[in-house]
């Protein structure tokens, strides 16, 4: 986060003082070694516009993210979205249970049960998902016609830029009962078959619905990790005679393995959540057995089941595992030496 | 795909390999051969279920029973399904809905994030680290469901074109993706320009925008994409059937099968096929997108990685 670590321009790092500026309050140049010597009123004024600029987002996060943090109080409530009309009288008319909730919830089956979901289904994409990206990135990257790349490229973007409803429909159009493979199966005197409403093979299901859409966007960040790869390294390679393969072998790989170590620490950071839209519009086709995950099952207990509190405590456990999950990635993450989402 | 790889000499030279340094070897047939097949099945896997959902929105009711379903060869192609879909009605109202949350929802997302990114890409500036901060944190939790719920409907937002918008209005990360390309914006040029006399607003609208029309591109698409393609949050605020978006339309139509009102009689009585419907909203869904992208896609790189985050 320190400014030195982070020039914006080779230019300035090599060159930091700068002229004054001229418009006519105290602005000096914004360095961190002249700022030193304004007081604070002096960079206020100076720095007013772009703090004032920063301002509509600020209060954006904080009316939408910061504050309904206080919600989760309902948790510790027995919440009555029937005391009034607004949900936050509500909040404060509703009596105190403690515990209650969570216990009700560490006994309920179907707590556990989409905790299993849950587990099992960040498994099967962790294993079957994970590695598509990264075998599509050196397929692309070894193509060296920039006009079958450019088309290739686009063709792989282009579904990730559809919705949850669109991807499912077309699934369900070429899976389900009444689709291409069914549709092929009885002309060729077969049952027919609807694998989106299969309990059993579901998680398989959203995988593939996974790969479909967004297998192809995820080659981006490898496709960039192989541009910067040095050419002058492949050809001393080629010089001390290593064939194709021990090139990709002993210098493609060790350049894509920090990126890839850095996206499975965050996925692992972001195991608790898989897909909630992707699983809420499939939860009804396949019954909440096997469809339901725990975002899923905070949003049946709390906006059908209008049990808010038992639902914000729900919601509020796998939040804070959640934190706790991708602090720890981070951390894995700057240990490897990498940058993490933020930065130390 | 194999074709073009294999292309004999003589193709156009756009087409054309670009020369291959001496030390490499020569391509073996059979690798080009793999190479160019498993490129093709990848782009087939995503191309061909579009082609049938677009064939199928073009079909007749006839074409449609003679192959028993989906369609895979066009025959008499007839814009029927559209016509009606379009001709007013739920569909006709929930797209005009969509198009009209998307542009003024992208319009205000740009414009709160543009301004937050630049007024933190000066470095030194008053505050910048906590105001950092504060966007930082929200990228590692969420408040959760519920008291989001409870407070969007405390707000009054329910049944309001606001509940669409507001509450995730702007993306922290493509802030960071901004605020990265910014500050990659030469200091001296801003200076210069600080000292003909110009404020921050005259030095984000005349150079700073200016020159990053592929970043500005890029985020613009994304939020838009964003907005087309919610629904869950019409699913939790608004009860109002004739307010819903096209993608909560779409899922009725295609999911529930259930018939778009006003149309269920032409269905019925044999004039049109429930099938070319469920497909020609489809086909609407994913048309503006599919347009849009590939002439944004340069920029997704280039975009992507000069905004890396960094603090």
């Amino acid at each position: 986060m320190s400014h030195s670590t982070v020039p914006r321009s080779s230019a300035e790092a090599s060159t930091p003082v700068k002229t004054a500026a001229a418009s006519g309050d105290a602005a000096g140049p914004r360095e961190k070694r002249v700022t030193g010597r304004l007081s604070l009123r002096q960079r206020f004024r100076r720095d007013r516009v772009l703090i004032l600029m920063t301002l509509p987002a600020i209060l954006l996060l904080l009316v939408f993210n910061y504050l309904p943090i206080l919600g989760n109080i309902v948790a510790f409530q027995d919440y009555d979205p029937y005391i009034s009309d607004n949900g936050i009288v509500s909040i404060l008319h509703s009596p105190f249970v403690g515990l209650e909730n969570f216990q009700r919830m560490f006994e309920d089956s179907a707590f556990w049960n989409a905790v299993e979901n849950t587990l099992v289904l960040f498994f099967v994409q962790l294993l079957l998902f994970f590695p598509i990206p990264v075998l599509l990135a050196l397929l692309i990257n070894s193509v060296v016609r920039p006009r079958v790349r450019a088309v290739a490229q686009a063709v792989l973007y282009l579904p990730h830029f559809f919705s949850w409803v669109l991807v499912i429909a077309v699934f369900q159009q070429m899976f389900g009962g009444a689709g291409m493979l069914s549709q092929l199966l009885r002309q060729n005197g077969h049952d027919g078959l609807n694998i989106m409403t299969n309990p059993d093979t579901f998680p398989f299901l959203l995988t593939a619905q996974s790969v479909w859409k967004d297998a192809g966007w995820g080659i981006i960040v490898f496709l960039a990790a192989l541009a910067s790869v040095s050419p002058d390294l492949y050809e001393a390679a080629a010089m001390d005679g290593a064939g194709r393969w021990r090139r990709m072998w002993h210098i493609t790989l060790p350049a894509l393995r920090p990126v890839i170590a850095l996206l499975l620490v965050l996925r692992v950071g972001d195991a608790l959540t898989v897909g909630f839209e992707q699983i809420l519009l499939q939860r009804d086709g396949v019954g909440p057995g096997a469809g339901e995950v725990l975002d899923t099952f905070v949003w049946w207990n709390g906006v059908r089941n209008q049990d808010f509190g038992y639902a914000a405590a729900a919601g509020l456990v796998k939040g804070v595992v959640s934190i706790g999950l991708v602090l720890a990635a981070n951390k894995v993450a700057h240990l490897m030496g990498e940058q993490g989402v933020y930065q130390k | 795909m194999t074709a073009v790889i294999d292309k004999p000499a003589g193709t156009p030279r756009r087409w054309a390999a670009p020369p291959r340094p001496t030390w490499e070897e020569e391509p073996s047939r059979a690798g080009l051969a793999a190479k160019g097949i498993a490129l093709s099945f990848a782009c087939l896997a995503i191309l061909f279920p579009l082609w049938i959902v677009v064939v199928t929105s073009l079909s007749s009711r006839r074409t449609i029973n003679e192959a028993g379903g989906l369609v895979l060869v066009p025959k008499d192609v007839t814009f029927i399904a559209y016509q009606e879909l379009l001709s007013g009605g739920q569909v006709t109202r929930a797209a005009l809905v969509s198009i009209f949350v998307t542009l003024f929802g992208t319009l205000f997302s740009m414009t709160v994030s543009v301004l937050c990114a630049y007024g933190l890409s000066r470095s030194g500036t008053l505050g910048h680290r906590w105001i950092l901060m504060t966007l930082l944190a929200t990228m590692f939790f969420s408040a959760g469901l519920i008291p989001t719920y409870l407070l969007v409907q405390s707000l009054g937002l329910t049944d309001s074109y606001l509940a669409l918008i507001l509450p995730s209005a702007i993306s922290v990360f493509n802030i960071l993706v901004l605020r990265g390309f910014f500050m990659g914006i030469s200091q001296e040029l801003i200076d210069s320009a600080r000292i003909d006399g110009a404020g921050d607003i005259r030095i984000l609208l005349r150079i700073v925008m200016p020159l990053s029309r592929a970043v500005l591109a890029v985020i613009t698409l994304f939020y838009a994409v964003g907005y087309w393609s919610a629904w869950f949050n019409a699913s939790l605020y608004l009860n109002q059937q004739d307010m819903m978006p096209l993608q909560n339309v779409m899922i009725q139509l295609v999911q529930r099968q259930e018939a778009p009102v006003g149309l269920g009689q032409a269905i019925k009585t044999g004039q049109l096929s429930g099938l070319a419907v469920q497909m020609a909203v489809m086909v609407m869904a994913l048309l503006p997108v599919a347009v849009l992208s590939p002439f944004v896609q340069r920029h997704f790189k280039k975009g992507m990685l000069t905004g890396a985050v960094k603090g």
